[in-house]
């Protein structure tokens, strides 16, 4: 961008600056630290200037925002048009419950719906089974049947509110009662739109919750993404999440590398599958962290965006401008809230809230600042939600496109991050892909997890009220209590499900899910005949794990 | 003369797929000098008390970040027990409510370790336990 004399000027004019300004003042006063390194072990510069982007080119690193490679963002005037998508992840207890909250949120203007389901949901077991006893409703909403669900979306109309689904292996299932409500409040799965995350391969590096093995769990994935291109064309078929990747301990070039790699390899099923990849791509989306170091934070999605375009384009041979651009859901990054001074959290949420609108996201979860101790009550979610609607509204930071393009500093970040990145996707790549590198990258992983527990403890990580800045506090008040007697009114609506239902239809039903996931037919219409059946979550789940097998984690720490 | 190194069995009870604390701790552990045995996750507490019986632990520590800790870490203190495994020290961590720690001490939980905890805390509490008394 600048010509290679000028560079070499202001080369020339910066040496001198270190040796007669910068070297005195350093002598007389010794820097905090050694060195400064990012959490990714880049090495931050005192200084940064037009010698440290002398390479960049406008055109092919940077364009324009809404075109490739989308480095800028994907819109191209940005939140001009439209805010992010504010969107709290809320669920918890039963579908009543859950319920209120949905309704509460977006009575405080919130624009979509996140929905967290309970662990027993997530691996696709019903309340009523022995390994689901003490965590019903526990971290999110207990979901058996499609009765539970029409609760869930009661007065909400689908046709009008998006809504996210954290649910993975068995999101076929939650999809397919999805739809079948949006039809029973008569709305045509041509208009409704959300996403699932349906993200397996995260699940085996970094989240836990798999059932099946790798193979069949693809191919789920796979015939999700052609059932959607034809009949559900509005919704986000997957969100591929480096969020999970980096709450559990990765660094930020890691997240990027690691999440990219997944996403390489669901392109490459479909493909092989058979799909077009102009056809599925568009609706592919993905789910960052935002954590502490806020320019890096930045620069990771200014360069994700940039990777996945190459990606697409180059080595996926995509030919819509809408395959090419990486569009992502970010969350603020849960690791990093304490347990000690809870009020502080606001402030960190705040801050990786602000590094996510300046990098670009489609829509926000602001954490709450009680969730190190709990899940969060009413009052701390509002505090959550003000705080992205503040950095939205009052301080100017949405009305101008990629505001910090052009930094020299977070153009040198966002190419460093890309080169580390890609060294990653190399590496993965050469053992045959993210489905065959899961422990590779559950060691790094746990590398990076624990080089960032001694560094904490040996204070070279400054993380206020831990390791300073320390004091005497009363334990919380208020903090939301998940009732333990919930567990059997929930089994008990099961049990009234079961006894009402047409038993007969349920059992033709799944036999015919079992028929089709033994042979190659799409899996989506037999499972939402079963669901409309009232077959349960456990029961469609069942069958497919008799027919796909279930998957055993290697142990790697 | 050459101490035998502290055997624990790091585990994750229930169904929930946090295991970032539970693989630091076992490696804070394990670089302390402890033999260090890690479940996996998706314990059953019965297979917990199986592992500890099998690899003659002397720590039991968990962890649960899912809320079921209530439900889950006082059948594994009973289970041990139930095989006369009187003397293992069952330790906790994860996202535990300060409300609940007294009823899991009750329970027969030694302690519990919060969001915030130095590894080193966790390797002083279980040497001071096996050093001090017995």
């Amino acid at each position: 961008m600048f010509d290679s004399e000028k560079i070499a000027q202001i080369g020339e004019a910066k040496a001198k600056w270190q040796e007669n300004t910068l070297a005195k003042v350093v002598k007389k006063n010794p820097e905090r630290q050694p060195e400064f390194k990012t959490d990714s072990g880049i090495t931050m510069n005192t200084l940064y200037t037009p010698e440290d982007v002398a390479d960049l080119d406008y055109a092919n690193d940077l364009g324009f925002p809404g075109e490739y490679p989308f480095t800028r963002g994907v819109q191209p005037n940005m939140y001009r048009g439209r805010h992010w998508t504010m969107r709290q992840y809320a669920g918890f207890g039963t579908a009543e419950q859950t319920n209120e909250r949905f309704r509460y949120l977006l009575d405080q203007g919130q624009t979509g719906l996140s929905c967290a389901f309970d662990l027993p949901t997530q691996i696709g077991y019903d309340s009523d089974d022995d390994l689901s006893q003490g965590e019903i409703g526990k971290v999110g909403v207990a979901i058996d049947t499609m009765a539970d669900m029409e609760i869930l979306f009661n007065s909400i109309p689908l046709d009008k509110v998006s809504t996210s689904m954290t649910i993975n292996a068995p999101a076929a299932v939650l999809l397919a009662m999805y739809i079948a409500v949006a039809e029973k409040q008569g709305v045509s799965s041509d208009k409704i739109s959300g996403t699932i995350q349906n993200d397996i391969l995260k699940e085996y590096i970094a989240r836990g919750t798999y059932i099946f093995p790798p193979a069949p769990s693809m191919r789920l994935i796979t015939d999700i993404f052609a059932y959607c291109a034809e009949k559900v064309p509005n919704w986000n078929t997957i969100s591929i999440s480096g969020y999970h990747i980096r709450e559990a301990g990765s660094s930020a070039a890691q997240e990027i590398a690691f999440t990219l790699a997944d996403g390489v390899a669901y392109v490459q099923a479909a493909i092989n599958a058979g799909l077009d990849v102009d056809k599925f791509a568009p609706r592919l989306s993905f789910f960052f962290n935002s954590h502490m170091n806020f320019f890096e934070e930045i620069a990771k999605f200014r360069a994700a965006r940039r990777i996945w375009a190459k990606i697409m384009k180059e080595r996926f041979g995509a030919k819509n401008p809408r395959s090419w651009a990486l569009r992502f859901h970010t969350q603020t990054a849960g690791s990093t809230l304490t347990a000690q001074q809870p009020n502080v959290n606001i402030m960190r949420v705040a801050f990786q809230a602000l590094a996510a609108a300046l990098g670009g996201t489609q829509s926000l979860h602001t954490n709450s600042k009680d969730e190190a101790l709990a899940l969060p009550n009413e009052e701390s979610v509002l505090i959550a939600l003000r705080t992205q609607q503040v950095v939205g509204y009052e301080i100017n930071a949405a009305d101008v496109v990629d505001p910090l393009g052009g930094s020299y500093y977070v153009e040198s970040l966002t190419n460093q991050l890309e080169a580390k990145a890609m060294e990653y996707i190399q590496k993965i790549d050469d053992l045959g892909g993210a489905p065959n590198a899961i422990e590779y990258m559950q060691r790094e992983i746990q590398a990076s997890a624990y080089r960032y527990q001694k560094s904490v403890e040996n204070g070279e990580t400054i993380v206020i009220g831990v390791n300073k800045f320390q004091m005497k506090e009363e334990p919380p008040k208020g903090l939301l209590k998940v009732d333990p007697a919930l567990g059997e009114s929930q089994k008990a609506k099961l049990k009234k499900v079961k006894e009402s239902r047409d038993n007969a239809a349920v059992e033709a039903a799944l036999a015919r899910v079992k028929a089709a996931a033994e042979g190659n037919e799409n899996l989506m219409p037999p499972i939402i005949e079963a669901v409309k059946a009232y077959a349960s979550l456990g029961e469609i789940c069942g069958v497919l794990r008799n027919v796909f097998g279930e998957y055993r984690q290697q142990i790697i720490f | 003369m050459e101490k035998k190194p502290i055997r624990v069995v790091v585990a994750k009870p229930g169904l929930d797929g946090h295991d970032r604390g539970a693989k630091v701790v076992a490696q804070a552990l394990r670089d302390a000098g402890m033999e260090v045995i890690y479940t996996g996750l998706r314990q059953t507490p019965a297979q917990i008390v199986e592992v500890a019986i099998q690899e003659d632990a002397q720590v039991v520590a968990l962890s649960s970040l899912s809320g079921a800790h209530m439900a889950l870490f006082p059948q594994v203190v009973k289970g041990l027990q139930a095989e006369g495994l009187n003397d293992v020290l069952v330790l906790g961590g994860g996202v535990i409510p300060d409300d609940d720690i007294p009823g899991l001490k009750e329970a027969g939980v030694a302690e519990i370790f919060t969001p915030g905890t130095d590894t080193r805390d966790i390797v002083k509490y279980i040497e001071a336990h096996f050093n001090g008394g017995k």
